[in-house]
């Protein structure tokens, strides 16, 4: 659920309450270093902002001064001074060309440093994804992960990609306008600037009613989201007590709720563009009747008056776009600090391959006075110690949750020991490298994950110098031949998202290929109880029975013919290893396996 | 996306006072340009400052009639916009509410939340913004030109060549830009995909030191993204200096071509600062239209996929006339039934013929991937039979409203689902009469009165989302007695027992017989010792049913069933 809610969804609405950072500066200046290699392309952005802002500042004033030209030859009754008008005109063909020319530099060179920087963010961000302990993945959400990897760094991407180049460009213009204006008049200056706290007025004015709105329908977006993901997540059981109706109308209700509170929310916004716009006309209107009260007095020219009127509308859009331009900026860095605490979490100390050769271990597995917990002060394996030798099945049970998938964190170094040691052919695991001790094994998990890729490749998966043919045997020893010859592509079948082209028999089939060409010395398997048709579910077993053999192998059992021919069960309850030894000798300890057993498996007491 | 306007249509009106509106809004705004117009060429020529500021009002009240009528544009645009979301949202879940397992099945859970959720607010936004933007630009565009026209016939002719100057570079940047623009959507898809995997996936991938091939696989995607990106980035950098190019060209012709016709007595001086005012208005208008290619391609990818949910159309559907039984005692008959799920090559189940009878109970026994769930999932419908029959009481199931179908069962599910709420509302959600004494008589049955009782709101307390604050075999238990207080004539229990230890399991089934005495009972188990005592078992083998009878007869007689119990009747330990 959580998963979902903190995703994707929720992150890019449009105006809502804004996240604020933390500590804006420290993450500020972290995002800040991320953009140092590109120092000298930055001082260049700065530069051509700063050109091209110069050159469209200047050019109403040129414009204005060739038609107060015209103006003054009108109404003194004189020629046009063509000669004048031409070269002004020249004059602004060549400003126009460099303004736009530097704007189109800025821009160009500032789509590749945002991109190549928050590409840059986005790979470390993965590469710390890779150096993560396990016990990270566990704790965090895969929802919350994926958004910070995808729509955190996307936020970045477009505030530096928008927000830095127009913050430039606005307080420049800003600058040059006003000073372009007080340099024309003074006294005109003064009229529309006026203007300007009338806008921040009226923007605050809207925030404050539409932030009421935002909330509500925030709030129902979450409860609709609620409603929507329980219907369906349980929709055999609506189906089946006929609740579809009732679903249906408490889904219209909610869904009203959040259209009432949404159309409000977005109409309230909506008036913040003609609102902006009504302030804008009405600086246009002041400048033009005041401006033609001063053409009147002779104090300005016609042409000044036009300038003006282009003044104020430059002036206006940035304006109207320092709040948007703020509230991206903070988003940005609330989403950067998100990021940076990610990359700061700690991380799985990296080791090197120690000389240990992995190639000359049987399989042989001891732990020895074992004691783990995933919280340090609450151990749930107390003091277990187990022989496994060369080619025995250790068969895992316990009911379900009681923490099975444990030994396999265990025996993949997943999670380190609190104490005591598991040793294969007495090499402790420590004394290897995590990657020297996971290409000991093959696992094959109940999750049949699989990616996006061919068949070929992911079967190659458990064995990166594997030839075609080891693949192809690989798939024929796990009876997998058979049906990927059946598909369209064979081997080159791309598997869709999540596989879902595939039946989970035949992902599970794909799962046992790609242990089969691991060549592991020490197998961990799951064994599944998914639906699948009998035919697979036949040859699922007989290629795991396959698998297993002369094998040292870890399985979590759910049948019972694995159970009982194991050399070893380790019973678990709640997290600990609770009982262990043969089915005979369990049994006879009358402890909860013989509970477990006689429940599960055999038939009750009154039958016999 | 254009299947999605469709939707738009209970919206008529709205939409077309969105039009009208904004056109009107916008012709004040255009306005406003000719009457600074006419203080130039009238009131400063003339030296006649009443004028200016009667002119000055004049303005002031088209502008605030252009803000008046924008409000109206935002008022609709915002209930076109957002009730067309609200709809949209609707009909999707409306229309998976009335989804087979089978077309379920075909999205999943997820694909379908998103849809529901995601997508539908992406398609929303997009339409918000096209009546805002994209009816703005044409308008202006339209309303523009006539009064530039209206002003001034031979300056307008400048438009003439600036408008298909513009419109060329429009076209040109936006012919690469939408696909650019779609395949950085897909690039990002591909990005998250490969993340999401390499986060499900994660103890696979360390398991098989598959680390490095992970990075290289994410770094790929990165970089392809990045520099289309990149692409995408460049091509806007150079779309918006052309055009503001083009738009200071025009200022300067007409500028010039403005001095040569006051020159010649043609036209006045107001006029050529209202045309530039003009060519401001429409460029920027054009310029703000050319935005809207970054909301499109995402919108496209959304809209698809909303399509996609809607023509899949659920192949169960009701009968026009609800048959209704003679007598109705929940008497079950499978015909021959034959079924296969949707693409399989192989049938599920084959050829089914048996009766359940009321007051006993059938059991269904077989090995995994047997086809007992499927079996139980037809009685329901929420699949279709390929052949044969299956009828209750002597009617065809499929002849039957689903709902009066479902009324007659009390369905327990394999996995345990509750919903948010109290325990109490849980169990009256297959009978919303249900009162107290009743509920609390089903959750004595079902084994579930001491838990519950031990909670400190008892049966009001509240339940986590999907019950996530209970154990399993308490979920099973409150979804058995969910379905006990619905008193129906049928009840399916598919392997609902398999959470419960061996105690509690007897106890709730020696309840469940003095309760349900005279109800047909259809019970799927893996465990012979749930099945034994059913007066009728049915042992699935691959598909097929492969005997019928008791447990002695069968023990007797079926070699299939007599090697299951085998397999868990442990010789030495019968104990």
């Amino acid at each position: 659920m959580s998963e979902r809610r903190s995703g994707p969804m929720m992150r890019h609405g449009q105006g809502m309450t804004v996240e604020k950072p933390k500590d804006f500066k420290k993450a500020f200046k972290r995002l800040l270093s991320y953009l140092k290699p590109w120092k000298n392309k930055m001082i260049l952005v700065t530069l051509a902002a700063i050109l091209s802002t110069l050159f469209n500042v200047v050019s109403p004033k040129l414009l204005g001064d060739a038609t107060s030209s015209i103006f003054e030859s009108f109404t003194s009754g004189s020629s046009i001074d063509f000669d004048f008008i031409s070269r002004i005109l020249l004059l602004l063909i060549g400003l126009y060309i460099l303004s736009s020319l530097f704007s189109y530099i800025q821009q160009y060179i500032m789509a590749g440093i945002a991109q190549r920087t928050v590409a840059q963010l986005r790979k470390e961000v993965n590469e710390k994804l890779s150096r993560l302990p396990l016990r990270y993945y566990d704790q965090h959400s895969h929802g919350d992960l994926l958004s910070r990897a995808v729509n955190d760094i996307d936020n970045i991407n477009t505030s530096l990609q928008q927000a830095l180049t127009q913050i430039i460009n606005s307080v420049i213009s800003i600058i040059g306008i006003i000073i372009m204006m007080l340099v024309i008049s003074p006294l005109l200056t003064l009229v529309v600037l006026v203007t300007i706290p009338l806008s921040l007025v009226v923007a605050r004015f809207i925030t404050k009613f539409s932030q009421r709105h935002f909330v509500k329908q925030q709030e129902e977006l979450g409860t609709i989201n609620g409603h929507i993901e329980e219907m369906f997540t349980g929709h055999q059981v609506v189906k089946a007590f006929g609740h579809e109706k009732k679903s249906i109308s408490e889904f219209d209700e909610i869904n009203d709720r959040l259209y009432q509170s949404s159309w409000k929310a977005q109409f309230i916004s909506g008036l913040m563009m003609p609102l902006m716009g009504f302030v804008g006309n009405l600086g246009f209107i002041i400048v033009s009747i005041s401006g033609g009260l001063l053409v009147l007095n002779g104090s300005i020219r016609v042409g000044d008056v036009q300038a003006f009127i282009q003044y104020t509308q430059q002036i206006s859009q940035p304006l109207a776009q320092a709040a948007g331009i703020a509230n991206m900026i903070q988003v940005a860095i609330a989403s950067a600090e998100r990021v940076f605490t990610l990359l700061d979490e700690e991380e799985e100390i990296q080791e090197k391959d120690t000389s240990v050769k992995t190639d000359s271990l049987k399989g042989h597995v001891s732990f020895e006075h074992v004691k783990f917990g995933y919280e340090p002060n609450q151990p749930i394996i107390n003091d277990v110690s187990l022989e496994v030798k060369e080619g025995q099945t250790v068969a895992i049970v316990g009911p379900t949750g009681a923490g099975k998938t444990t030994i396999v964190n265990l025996l993949m170094r997943f999670y380190e020991l609190n104490q005591g040691s598991i040793k294969i052919d007495g090499v402790s695991l420590t004394d290897m490298s995590k990657e020297q001790v996971r290409s000991l094994y093959a696992m094959v998990l109940q999750d049949t994950w699989l990616f996006n890729g061919t068949i070929r490749e992911n079967i190659a998966y458990g064995n990166e110098g594997a030839t075609d043919k080891d693949i192809e045997n690989a798939a024929k020893n796990a009876y997998a031949d058979d049906f990927i010859r059946t598909l369209p592509d064979g081997y080159e079948t791309v598997l869709g998202e999540d596989a879902t082209n595939l039946s989970q028999g035949q992902r599970q089939l794909l799962t046992i290929s790609r242990a089969i060409i691991a060549k592991p010395k020490i197998l961990l398997l799951d064994e599944a109880t998914s639906s699948v048709d009998t035919r697979t579910e036949m040859k699922i077993q007989k290629a795991m029975t396959e698998l297993l053999e002369g094998r040292t192998s870890f399985v979590i059992a759910h049948r019972l013919s694995t159970i009982r021919d194991a050399d070893i069960i380790l019973v678990m309850k709640d997290g600990d290893i609770i009982e262990k030894g043969s089915h005979e000798e369990l049994l006879s300890l009358n402890g909860f396996y013989a509970d477990l057993y006689k429940s599960q498996f055999s038939q009750s007491e009154s039958a016999s | 996306m254009i299947e999605m306007l469709k939707h738009l249509k209970p919206y008529r009106t709205k939409l077309i006072f969105v039009l009208v509106f904004s056109l009107a809004a916008i012709l004040f705004e255009l306005y406003l340009p000719t009457l600074m117009a006419d203080i130039v060429d009238v009131g400063i020529v003339n030296q006649d400052v009443p004028f200016i500021l009667r002119t000055g009002a004049l303005m002031l009240f088209c502008s605030f009639m252009a803000i008046v009528l924008m409000v109206g544009v935002s008022y609709f645009a915002s209930k076109v916009s957002l009730g067309f979301g609200r709809d949209m949202r609707r009909k999707i879940f409306v229309h998976v509410e009335h989804f087979s397992l089978q077309e379920y099945e075909k999205f999943g859970s997820a694909s379908l939340i998103t849809r529901t959720t995601n997508d539908v607010k992406v398609v929303q936004d997009v339409i918000n913004m096209m009546q805002r933007m994209m009816t703005r630009a044409p308008l202006m565009l339209v309303g523009g030109v006539l009064l530039a026209v209206s002003r001034d016939r031979y300056l307008s002719l400048i438009f003439l060549a600036a408008l298909p100057v513009l419109a060329i570079v429009i076209f040109v940047v936006a012919r690469k830009a939408i696909p650019l623009f779609s395949s950085l959507q897909k690039k990002t898809d591909r990005l998250t995909l490969i993340l999401r995997e390499a986060l499900t996936g994660i103890r696979v991938v360390r398991a098989f030191n598959r680390v490095d091939y992970e990075k290289n696989r994410f770094n790929i995607a990165n970089e392809d993204f990045r520099d289309t990106g990149i692409k995408v980035g460049k091509l806007m950098a150079f779309m918006f200096p052309i055009m503001l190019i083009i738009m200071n060209f025009t200022n300067v012709a007409i500028v010039w071509f403005g001095a040569i016709r006051i020159e010649q007595g043609d036209m006045q001086v107001g006029n050529l600062l209202a045309f530039i005012q003009y060519a401001a208005m429409i460029l920027m208008s054009l310029i703000m239209l050319s935005m809207a290619f970054i909301m499109i391609p995402r919108a496209q990818v959304s809209a698809k996929r909303l399509n996609e949910v809607l023509m899949t159309k659920p192949l169960i559907k009701d009968p026009i006339n609800d048959e209704i039984s003679q007598d109705e005692v929940g008497l079950i008959e499978f015909n021959s039934v034959t079924f296969r799920y949707e693409g399989a090559e192989k049938p599920v189940l084959e050829d089914i013929s048996f009766v359940a009878k009321p007051g006993e109970t059938t059991a269904i026994i077989g090995s995994t991937g047997a086809g007992k769930s499927t079996l139980l999932q037809l009685i329901p419908r929420f699949y279709d039979v390929e052949s044969g029959s299956i009828s209750i009481d002597g009617v065809n199931i499929q002849n039957m409203l689903q709902s009066t179908l479902r009324g007659k069962i009390g369905y327990v599910p394999q996995k345990a689902t509750l919903f948010s709420g109290t325990i109490a509302e849980n169990m009256r959600y297959g009978n919303d009469q249900a009162d107290e004494a009743e509920i609390l008589a089903a959750l004595k049955t079902a084994q579930a009165l001491d838990f519950v009782e031990k909670r400190e709101k008892g049966m009001n307390s509240k339940l986590e989302q999907a019950g996530s604050n209970l154990s399993g075999g308490q979920k099973q238990r409150l979804s058995i007695a969910r379905s006990l207080v619905r008193k129906p004539k049928i009840y399916l229990f598919d392997d609902s027992f398999s959470a419960l230890d061996y105690q509690t399991d007897r106890k709730l089934r020696d309840a469940l017989k003095q309760e349900t005495a005279n109800a047909t009972i259809l019970v799927v188990a893996q465990r012979v010792n749930t099945v034994k005592d059913a007066e009728k078992i049915i042992v699935l083998n691959d598909g097929k049913i492969a005997g019928i009878g008791t447990h002695t007869e069968l023990l007797n007689d079926n070699t299939i069933y007599q090697e299951i119990v085998a397999s868990q009747q442990n010789g030495e330990v019968g104990a």
